[in-house]
C-alpha cells in the first residue's frame, strides 16, 4: 500500500543524510524524497513516498520520529491532502511539430520554458499518474532529458478554516 | 581567572567548565593534537575533575559505560580526531545498543581546513550518524554551553544513548565571553517523557485478572527507570514469576523464590518452558532481541502479550503487541500497583491465584535446574564462577560487588552462575556484543567506585583486546580485579564449530601449539604491568587463588586455565525454538 509521510524537522546541515543513512540501514524503501524550507525558516518540511505494509509503514514512521532532529512526522495519505509532483521535460521537436506538442501542454496544464530550433522545454505538475501519463505521451517525440521534484503534499484546510482549493 | 562573566574563556576551557557545570567527576581522555586545548584545560580543574587516561580510545569509552552503567549517570569520554575518534566507534554502537548514556567528545581538525582531508581528519559525525542516538560538529565557540546541555540531556533522558561532539580546534581555541552559562535547548523534536494512560493500564490489569499463566520478562528498561523495587512489589502483589533478560539481570532479586532467572538461547530451561507456556507476556522494558526469542513467530505464541517501553519504535518491532504501551516502565509500575491497590482485597493469596501454574513451574525448575557436570582433574569454568560467588557471598560481599564481563562463553556462565540481587552490579556488552569490553568496563566502574570490589570475569580471548589498560589500572590506582578463565581458545566459537561444523577448527586457536605452555603468558604480562598475577590449573588452588586475589591491594589478574571443551548450556540455537534445545 502507497503511503505519503510528511516530517518537519530541524533545518539543520546532516539532517537529510542522517534521514536517509537511517532509511537506507534499516531497509526502507523509499519512491519518492522531496526536501523544502517552510514558512519557517528553522523548519523543513520532507514528504516521503513509501510503499510497504502498516508494520513496515509504521518502523518508518517510528524510525524517523526517534531521530532527535525530527520534530513530527504525520502520515497524510489516511487525510484529505493534495499532492503535487513537478516535472521539467526536454523533448525533441522540429518545427513543424510545435503546435501539435504545445497542444498537449495545454490540455495537461503545463507550460513551455524553453524553446529551440529542434527541442522544448516543458513544465508541468500535478499528482503522479498525470505526470506519467504525460511522459508516456512525449516518449514518441523523443525524451532528451527530464527532471523531477518528488512528490510534496499538504493536508487540505479544514471548512472555515483558510482556502479550501 | 577574572570574572567569568567578563572574561574572554577558551572554547575549551567553556567545555570543561559546562563538564563541571553537568556534574562530571570522571572523564576518560586520550590526548592528541586535535583535543589537546581540551587536555591543557582539563589539567587547570584537576581538583574537581578527575582525568583518566586509558591507553586506547576503546578502552577510554567502554570505560566511560562502565562508570555509567554502574551509577546511572553519563559517562564521558574524550579521543582527538581522525583515528583517536574512529576508535569511538565499537563504543558509540555498543552504548547505543544497550542504551547507555555517554557523551563522547572528540576533537576536529580546524573549520579552515575540514573537508580537506587535513592529517588526522575523518568526518566522524558522518561516520557515526547510524551508531549514536545524537551528535554534532560544533562550527562556533558560542554554541558550546548548549551543544553540552543538549548532550547531557539527550543521552540522559528517555531512552539512553550516546552522544557525540566534534569539536574543531580552532573553535576549542577561540576565546570568547559567554553571557548565558544555561542557554535554551533547541530540541523541538525530542520528547524523552513518556508516560502510560490510565486507561491502557486498565486493560493490563484486567488481562492479569484473567490470566491463569502469567510471566513477566524484564530487561534492562528495569534497571534504566530504577523500576527494580517497584518491579519486586509488582510480582509479589500479583505472584507472576520473573524471567530477566542479560541486561535484566539484578532487576529483580536472583534469589528471589519468583524468579527465574534468565531467558532465552542461554537461559535456564524452566524460563524458557514457562514463556512458551504462559497466557500472558507481560514484557517490561526489553526488545524482544534474537538472542531472547529464537525464532521470532513462535516465540510466547499461545500467550497475549503486553509490552511496555519507553521507546515507541520498539512496540511491534520485532513482534506485535496485543497491548502495547509507551512508557517509562517505573511510571508504569507504579500506575499499575496503584490500579491493584484499589480492587478489592481478595482473601487468597496472590500466588494461589493461579497455583496449578506456580506448581507446573516449580516442577521444571526441579527436574530441568541449571546444571553441569563437574570434573575433579580440571577447573571447569562453570564451576569456577561458582566458587568465586560462593566466596563473595560467605564473606558477604555480594552486595558491594561489581562484576563486568568480556563477551563468549565466559560471559554466559557469568549469567548463569554468578547470582546478582541488585542493580547495576552487573555490567556487560550486550547488544553488540564488544570482544575486549570487561577490562575497561571494570576500570570505569571502579573509577566511580573507588572501595568496592570489581571483578572482571574474562576470557583469554577478549582480555588480549584491550589488555594495555592494566597499564591504567595500575598507574591510576584501579585495583581491578580480572577473573581470567583461560582455554586458550574462542570458546564460544570453538561451541558452534562443534554443533554446527563438525568440529572443524576456523582460526579459533589462540595458543602456540599443543604441546607448549599456555601463551601468551599472562602473568608475566600483568606483572609487567605491575599487577598482581598468578595462574593456576589445579582445582585443589582455586579457592585459595581467590582469596589471594581478594585480598590483594593493586588490580590482579589470576590466569585460571580450564578445558576448552565445555559448551554453554542449555542453548537454543539461534532461529530455533524451545522444543529445540539442547540439554546436554
Amino acid at each position: 500500500m502507497r503511503h505519503v509521510l510528511s516530517a518537519l524537522v530541524q533545518n539543520q546541515p546532516g539532517v537529510l543524510a542522517h534521514i536517509s543513512g537511517m532509511l537506507a540501514s534499516r531497509g526502507f524503501n523509499i519512491d519518492s524524497l522531496a526536501v523544502g524550507e517552510t514558512e519557517k525558516p528553522d523548519l523543513s518540511r520532507m514528504t516521503f513516498v513509501v510503499h510497504g505494509d502498516d508494520a513496515e509503514l509504521e518502523q518508518v514512521r517510528k524510525q524517523l520520529d526517534k531521530i532527535v532532529t525530527v520534530v513530527k512526522v504525520q502520515d497524510i495519505s489516511s487525510e484529505d491532502f493534495v499532492e503535487r509532483d513537478m516535472m521539467l521535460l526536454k523533448v525533441r521537436c522540429a518545427s513543424a511539430q510545435r503546435t501539435e506538442i504545445v497542444l498537449l501542454v495545454e490540455m495537461f496544464r503545463g507550460r513551455v520554458v524553453d524553446i529551440s530550433a529542434e527541442s522544448l522545454m516543458i513544465e508541468i505538475s500535478g499528482r503522479e499518474q498525470k505526470i506519467e501519463a504525460f511522459i508516456e505521451l512525449m516518449r514518441p517525440y523523443g525524451i532528451q532529458e527530464l527532471a523531477r521534484t518528488g512528490r510534496i503534499a499538504l493536508v487540505r484546510g479544514q471548512p472555515g478554516q483558510g482556502d479550501v482549493l | 581567572m577574572g570574572d567569568p562573566a567578563t572574561t574572554p574563556l577558551s572554547g575549551a576551557t567553556i567545555l570543561v567548565q559546562c563538564l563541571l557545570e553537568h556534574g562530571v567527576e570522571v572523564v576518560f581522555a586520550y590526548p592528541g593534537g586535535a583535543s589537546m586545548p581540551l587536555h591543557q584545560a582539563l589539567t587547570h580543574v584537576s581538583d574537581r575533575l578527575r582525568t583518566i587516561l586509558p591507553r586506547h580510545e576503546q578502552g577510554g569509552g567502554f570505560a566511560a559505560e562502565g562508570y555509567a552503567r554502574s551509577t546511572g549517570r553519563v559517562g564521558v569520554c574524550i579521543a582527538t580526531s581522525g583515528p583517536g575518534a574512529t576508535n569511538f566507534v565499537t563504543c558509540l554502537a555498543d552504548a547505543k545498543m544497550d542504551s547507555t548514556p555517554l557523551v563522547a567528545i572528540t576533537g576536529q581538525v580546524g573549520t579552515p581546513v575540514i573537508g580537506s582531508d587535513a592529517f588526522q581528519e575523518t568526518p566522524i559525525v558522518e561516520i557515526c550518524r547510524a551508531v549514536t542516538k545524537h551528535h554534532y560538529l560544533v562550527m562556533r565557540t558560542e554554541d558550546i554551553p548548549r551543544v553540552l546541555k543538549e548532550a547531557f540531556h539527550i543521552a540522559g533522558t528517555g531512552r539512553p544513548g550516546p552522544v557525540l561532539v566534534d569539536v574543531p580546534k580552532d573553535v576549542q581555541n577561540r576565546e570568547i565571553v559567554v553571557h548565558d552559562w544555561g542557554p535554551p535547548m533547541n530540541l523541538p523534536g525530542y520528547r524523552p517523557d513518556r508516560r502510560a494512560d490510565r486507561a491502557d493500564l486498565k486493560k493490563v490489569h484486567d488481562a492479569i485478572r484473567q490470566s491463569r499463566k502469567p510471566i513477566i520478562y524484564a530487561g534492562g528498561g528495569i534497571i534504566t527507570a530504577g523500576a527494580a523495587a517497584q518491579l519486586k512489589m509488582f510480582a509479589e502483589r500479583t505472584g507472576i514469576p520473573v524471567a530477566l533478560t542479560l541486561h535484566g539481570l539484578g532487576g529483580f532479586p536472583s534469589d528471589h523464590f519468583l524468579c527465574l532467572q534468565m531467558l532465552g538461547m542461554h537461559g535456564t530451561i524452566y524460563a524458557n518452558y514457562a514463556i512458551n507456556d504462559a497466557d500472558l507476556l507481560l514484557a517490561l522494558g526489553v526488545r524482544f532481541d534474537d538472542r531472547v526469542t529464537g525464532k521470532v513467530s513462535e516465540f510466547a505464541k499461545h500467550g497475549k502479550i503486553v509490552h511496555i517501553d519507553i521507546d515507541p519504535s520498539e512496540i511491534n518491532k520485532n513482534k506485535v503487541a496485543h497491548i502495547p504501551i509507551v512508557s517509562d516502565v517505573r511510571h508504569a509500575l507504579d500506575d499499575l500497583l496503584r490500579l491493584l491497590d484499589e480492587e478489592p482485597r481478595s482473601a487468597e493469596s496472590p500466588t494461589l491465584r493461579h497455583a496449578d501454574w506456580i506448581r507446573q513451574i516449580e516442577h521444571w525448575r526441579e527436574t530441568e535446574p541449571l546444571r553441569f557436570a563437574d570434573r575433579d582433574d580440571a577447573v571447569l569454568p562453570q564451576y569456577a564462577i561458582q566458587r568465586l560467588w560462593q566466596i563473595l557471598k560467605d564473606r558477604n560481599r555480594l552486595d558491594e560487588t561489581i562484576v563486568t564481563t568480556g563477551v563468549g562463553q565466559h560471559q554466559m556462565w557469568a549469567a548463569q552462575y554468578f547470582h546478582f540481587n541488585r542493580p547495576r552490579h552487573w555490567i556487560t556488552s550486550g547488544g553488540l556484543g564488544s570482544m575486549g569490553f570487561g577490562l575497561p568496563a571494570a576500570m570505569g566502574a571502579q573509577a566511580a567506585h573507588p572501595n568496592r570490589t570489581v571483578i572482571d570475569i574474562d576470557g583469554d580471548g577478549s582480555f588480549l583486546m584491550n589488555v594495555q589498560e592494566l597499564a591504567c589500572c595500575f598507574t591510576e590506582k584501579l585495583p581491578v580485579k580480572v577473573f581470567l578463565l583461560n582455554n586458550q581458545h574462542l570458546g564460544m566459537v570453538v561451541q558452534w564449530e562443534d554443533r554446527f561444523h563438525g568440529g572443524n577448527r576456523a582460526h579459533t586457536y589462540l595458543g602456540a601449539g599443543l604441546d607448549e605452555e599456555p601463551y601468551p603468558d599472562f602473568v608475566a604480562m600483568a606483572k609487567s604491568f605491575r599487577c598482581g598475577a598468578r595462574r593456576i590449573s589445579e582445582k585443589a588452588d582455586l579457592e585459595g587463588a581467590i582469596e589471594d586475589m581478594l585480598d590483594s591491594k593493586g588490580p590482579y589478574v589470576l590466569d585460571v586455565l580450564v578445558p576448552y571443551q565445555e559448551h554453554v548450556l542449555p542453548m537454543i540455537p539461534g532461529g530455533m525454538t524451545v522444543r529445540d534445545i539442547i540439554k546436554a
